[in-house]
């Protein structure tokens, strides 16, 4: 029997120890750590190594796949089309072959969703937005641009002036290779400065438009200016619309 | 007191009593919804073969939120006695078990009701089940956070998802793998010769308690 043995001393039990509490406590601090200095914590890492925290999770850096309609609208690049309608001199649908005879623009920025998860340094190249707009030229009277998307359900919406920022693009290039179909191939928005629902997958229309049309995700509580914090830019002028 | 020690096997011990035994499966059943919404939410491309992914997510936010029910419910009340005395257990610990713990098992015990690896599990799980319930809130309800704190708490809450998915197959390779045990959870009731072999601390102060002991009726 070891001299700690209860046996030893009947009336006075061994010392007992709350490792429980500790425990608890210690996996607690540990969440709360993670949550408070996680992302500073990625950002460095991403910068040292090139992957955050989360790439040494399996799947941890990957993009969360959504989709409204539970599918992925399948095009291909042959009968891709993109229809500019709406308040504009020149209405024109546009083919892959027009998009990609544009001048084209690429940049490497991070895609951050609204829920929290983010991937970081991804490469994207397309056309921007404002180019397109300038071909069909904008009849004085619009205010805004709408978007539609071949899935039939999403839809998004930006300002005019927001839809020309230099890094609001019509991208059909995402990681060095075509947009995938689960990505929003062959052709997608992506909207740099906002969060990712903004950036609508499987683009078919773009309509120059007089008013705001808050989208799929703005009509379920998102905000339609999608700016990503600490982000600025021309806000949309109606208050209702936040 | 009143043991009689005839054929060994002919006293049963009451190891989970009813209370116990609901709050473990419906805890088990609860994680086993959340940790199979969370494969095709974690990895996209699986989402769309079951279910859409809206109805999915909705499920997995509620079982989610109540997730700490039936533990809680099991504490209070005049029915919780044996969950809260198996908390304390689970909780102090004497130098024997951290030594124990430390050394992989290799060191002699004699162990309590709950084996030191088996009073982490149950830990590890109270905290994760207050680390997620936290961290998932946060992100469903992400307005209220800064970006920053959203990914953050995205980065804990998959971290902590991948942690439980280990420990709880961990345990479930133990549990099949220990057939008595297993069966405590089904049905309450460990042997005398079990308990001797497995949890003689335990044992010693059951006896001295002169706790639920009952015989094995006749067949």
């Amino acid at each position: 029997m070891a001299s700690e043995s209860p046996e030893a001393e009947p009336d006075r039990p061994e010392k007992r120890i709350n490792v429980g509490r500790r425990v608890f406590l210690g996996f607690t601090v540990l969440g709360a750590l993670g949550v408070a200095f996680g992302n500073s914590a990625q950002n460095i890492l991403g910068d040292v190594f090139g992957s955050g925290l989360a790439g040494l999770l399996p799947g941890g850096d990957r993009f969360r796949i959504y989709s409204i309609t539970g599918r992925y609208p399948k095009i291909s690049r042959k009968k891709y089309r993109l229809v500019v309608s709406g308040l504009v001199d020149r209405p024109t649908t546009l083919t892959m072959d027009d998009l990609e005879a544009m001048p084209k623009t690429s940049f490497t920025k991070d895609f951050q969703c609204v829920t929290g998860w983010r991937v970081t340094n991804v490469h994207w190249e397309g056309v921007k937005l404002s180019d397109i707009l300038t071909h069909v030229g904008v009849q004085p009277s619009a205010v805004a641009v709408s978007f539609d998307s071949y899935d039939h359900a999403d839809t998004e919406s930006l300002t005019l002036d927001q839809a020309r920022l230099s890094d609001v693009i019509v991208a059909y290039s995402m990681l060095g290779a075509p947009v995938t179909t689960e990505h929003g191939g062959p052709v997608r928005l992506y909207v740099a400065p906002m969060f990712g629902y903004k950036s609508l997958k499987w683009l078919s229309g773009i309509r120059v438009v007089d008013r705001v049309e808050p989208g799929f995700w703005e009509q379920n509580g998102y905000p339609t200016n999608g700016w990503l914090d600490g982000t600025t830019g021309p806000t949309n002028p109606d208050p209702g619309l936040t | 007191m009143t043991i009689t020690h005839a054929p060994e096997k002919t006293l049963r011990l009451l190891r989970f009593d009813r209370v116990q035994r609901a709050a473990h499966w419906a805890n088990a059943t609860l994680f086993f919804i959340l940790m199979f919404t969370a494969i095709p939410l974690y990895f996209g491309s699986f989402f769309g073969i079951v279910l859409p992914r809206h109805l999915i997510e909705q499920i997995h936010l509620w079982t989610g939120l109540s997730l700490a029910l039936p533990i809680l419910v099991s504490l209070v009340g005049p029915w919780g006695t044996a969950m809260r005395q198996d908390v304390r257990r689970i909780n102090f610990w004497t130098r024997d078990e951290i030594r124990w713990l430390r050394t992989f098992g290799t060191s002699r015990l004699e162990a309590d009701k709950f084996n030191p690896g088996q009073k982490l599990n149950a830990i590890f799980i109270g905290a994760s089940i207050l680390v997620m319930l936290v961290t998932g809130s946060m992100l469903q309800w992400f307005r209220f956070f800064s970006v920053s704190l959203r990914s953050g708490a995205t980065l804990v809450h998959d971290i902590f998802a991948w942690a439980i998915f280990i420990v709880v197959i961990g345990h479930i390779v133990m549990a099949v793998t220990h057939r008595e045990a297993l069966r405590s959870i089904f049905k309450g009731w460990v042997s005398e010769s079990w308990a001797k072999r497995h949890s003689g601390r335990w044992l010693k102060e059951v006896r001295l308690d002169d706790v639920k002991l009952e015989r094995t009726p006749k067949r």
